[in-house]
């Protein structure tokens, strides 16, 4: 039978370039990120606030939505992070905010590369308890030593240098509310390409089912140990941007309520699409404001029963309520793809039709 | 010549059980091997011992005249023994197209790259295709692995095995719960692989072993109770006490 080999490989390699590609839907999401610049100047500091929280989601995203490891303690990347962009500042070791951004997101990588063994063997309850104690240990250690942190009263008299020593860090929050969205984007981009990369597909893989990853040769280990480096940097940067933004640090970034809140920031947005960490944390941080002003003492009841019905209808498996919406892309996408198969198939199959 | 796989007194305790108890293996390069015997013999042990999977209480295991016995399993796949499993071990969220791009990255050692997609490699791309033909899974190949129909499914465990282009294939039960038309696919796919390939296949249907081995191991309670080519195998009168009141003349 006479099979022209080359369109189904161009079919092939359409259809796995097509998920890389950006859809409109993400192009209106990022315009309109941007234009918040010009049309919230009111709202730098609560849309900053909303950035930092994105990022951080962001980071759990990566480690739980792609690779599956569930993590309690994303804080302590987030507090160490906080910590490192403020005595850097302080100490007039780096002060250029960017490369600080930057050195601060090393560190929080070195921290989570020796973390990240301990994450490796054990159930998802081992996972949850031990970041949650690393956390813990992290925190303790930064109350420990209050001649370098502040102990209790946080880290003062942090100055931020000007960004690339042009950029001053202004009382409205409007540079900085431009800087932390910037780093935002160009974090989710290499995020976007990590999972969408052969090593981010494999992490999917790794998720869904360990044995048979390691029977097509995949270093299992490995890959978690370095998208959990990856999250752990992620995590860093967004608390070097608190400290930036807010010119402080505190005790605060490695707090049990920070890994919670962000994990919760996450589900609410869903898992395992790179936007979650972003639409939740802007439905959070609206609803906090949305739910205290109706109910300035309970509002966290709300979000508790927002977040069991979220959960019951993702049927306990965490971050899957939009699923539904996805079988659907799925649907029209496969139905798309079958009705374009199906004019191929009639030109080149020859009559295969009944 | 050195055999291409190689198992010496291989042995595992589970407890007080023991599920391989000195098995002793050698497959030629090329050999079309089938290793039978009772539900519970301890087949799928072996299988999980060669491939790593668990680890032997004793014994050796070599690849190519090499001590593999504690080698990883994912860098045993790098040296070239692939699996397939009697029970479908895939990847739910994946597409059968990104499945085998998957495999096939590793193979390639492109696994790691985290800068591009998946396709963006011409060779990759053919081969999925090459792949995906062979295995007729086309139509399906944009759908979520975890809601393909069960035959759809039992083909893309073969061919995942396939992309590894194993020079050693472990084949465990490759038609189990198939129905009758596309286990002949799946038949007829196996007898495609390359001379060179050296196959050790864990089959219950008679048929098949008789029409596809050329030569057969017995193994009865953890034991390798016979060895030999088919012929042997099939006239060995403990080998009939043991499968007794089957059909065991082909």
């Amino acid at each position: 039978m006479l099979k022209p080999a080359r369109p189904l490989s161009a079919d092939i390699a359409g259809l796995l370039t097509a998920r890389a590609r950006w859809s409109a839907l993400e192009f209106a999401f990022w315009i309109i990120a941007f234009a918040s610049i010009f049309l919230f100047p009111d709202y730098y500091l609560i849309l900053t606030e909303i950035v930092i929280w994105a990022l951080f989601a962001l980071s759990i995203d990566l480690i739980l939505g792609y690779a599956g490891i569930i993590s309690l303690g994303q804080a302590a990347f987030f507090g160490f992070g906080a910590y490192a962009a403020g005595l850097l500042a302080k100490h007039g070791l780096v002060t250029e905010p960017t490369l600080a951004l930057i050195v601060s997101g090393l560190g929080a990588a070195v921290l989570g590369f020796f973390t990240s063994f301990l994450v490796l063997r054990g159930s998802d309850l081992t996972r949850l308890m031990v970041t949650l104690g690393v956390a813990l240990v992290l925190r303790e250690i930064a109350n420990r030593f209050p001649e370098i942190t502040g102990g209790a009263d946080g880290l003062q008299g942090v100055t931020i240098s000007p960004i690339f020593g042009q950029f001053r860090f202004d009382l409205y929050g409007h540079t900085a509310y431009v800087y932390s969205l910037i780093v935002l984007f160009v974090l989710f981009v290499i995020a976007r390409r990590i999972v969408r990369s052969p090593f981010g597909l494999s992490l999917v893989a790794i998720k869904g089912n360990p044995l048979r990853s390691a029977a097509v040769g995949i270093a299992v280990n490995w890959r978690l140990v370095a998208i959990y480096t990856i999250a752990a940097a992620y995590a860093g940067i967004a608390g070097a941007l608190l400290t930036q933004t807010s010119a402080f640090a505190s005790l605060e970034g490695f707090a049990f309520d920070r890994s919670a809140d962000g994990l919760l920031v996450l589900i609410i947005g869903g898992t395992g699409y790179l936007y979650g960490g972003l639409i939740g944390a802007l439905i959070f941080r609206f609803a906090h404001d949305y739910l205290s002003s109706i109910t300035p003492q309970y509002w966290q009841f709300w979000i508790g029963l927002i977040l069991v019905v979220i959960v019951l209808v993702g049927r306990d498996r965490i971050g899957t309520w939009l699923d539904p919406v996805r079988t659907l892309a799925d649907r029209i996408a496969a139905w798309r793809y079958s009705r374009r198969t199906r004019a191929l198939g009639a030109t080149s199959d020859g009559g295969g039709q009944p | 010549m050195t055999p291409v796989l190689e198992t010496r007194a291989l042995e595992k305790r589970f407890g007080g059980i023991v599920a391989a108890n000195q098995v002793s293996l050698r497959l030629e390069k090329g050999a079309r091997h089938a290793l039978i015997g009772p539900n519970g013999a301890g087949k799928t042990t072996v299988i999980n011992l060669l491939t790593g999977v668990l680890r032997p209480s004793s014994g050796e295991i070599l690849l190519d005249g090499k001590n593999i016995t504690n080698v990883e399993p994912h860098s045993r796949v790098r040296l070239g023994m692939a699996r397939t499993f009697q029970i479908n071990q895939l990847f739910g969220d994946l597409t059968p197209l990104e499945t085998l791009g998957l495999a096939i990255s590793e193979r390639l050692g492109t696994g790691t790259h985290w800068w591009r997609t998946v396709g963006s490699r011409a060779g990759v791309v053919d081969e999925i295709g090459e792949l995906l033909e062979r295995f007729r899974l086309v139509d399906v190949m944009q759908e979520r692995t975890a809601i393909l129909p069960y035959g759809k499914q039992r083909l893309l465990e073969i061919a995942l095995a396939f992309a590894c282009r194993p020079r050693v294939l472990l084949l465990d039960e490759p038609a189990a719960g198939v129905p009758d038309a596309e286990r002949q696919e799946i038949l007829a796919t196996i007898e495609t692989l390359p001379a060179d390939v050296t196959v050790l296949l864990i089959e219950h249907d008679m048929d098949i072993v008789f029409s596809f081995a050329d030569r057969i191991s017995v193994l009865v309670n953890g034991e390798m109770l016979v060895e030999g080519t088919v012929d042997e195998v099939s006239h060995d009168p403990r080998v009939r006490a043991v499968y007794l009141g089957e059909a065991f003349d082909g």
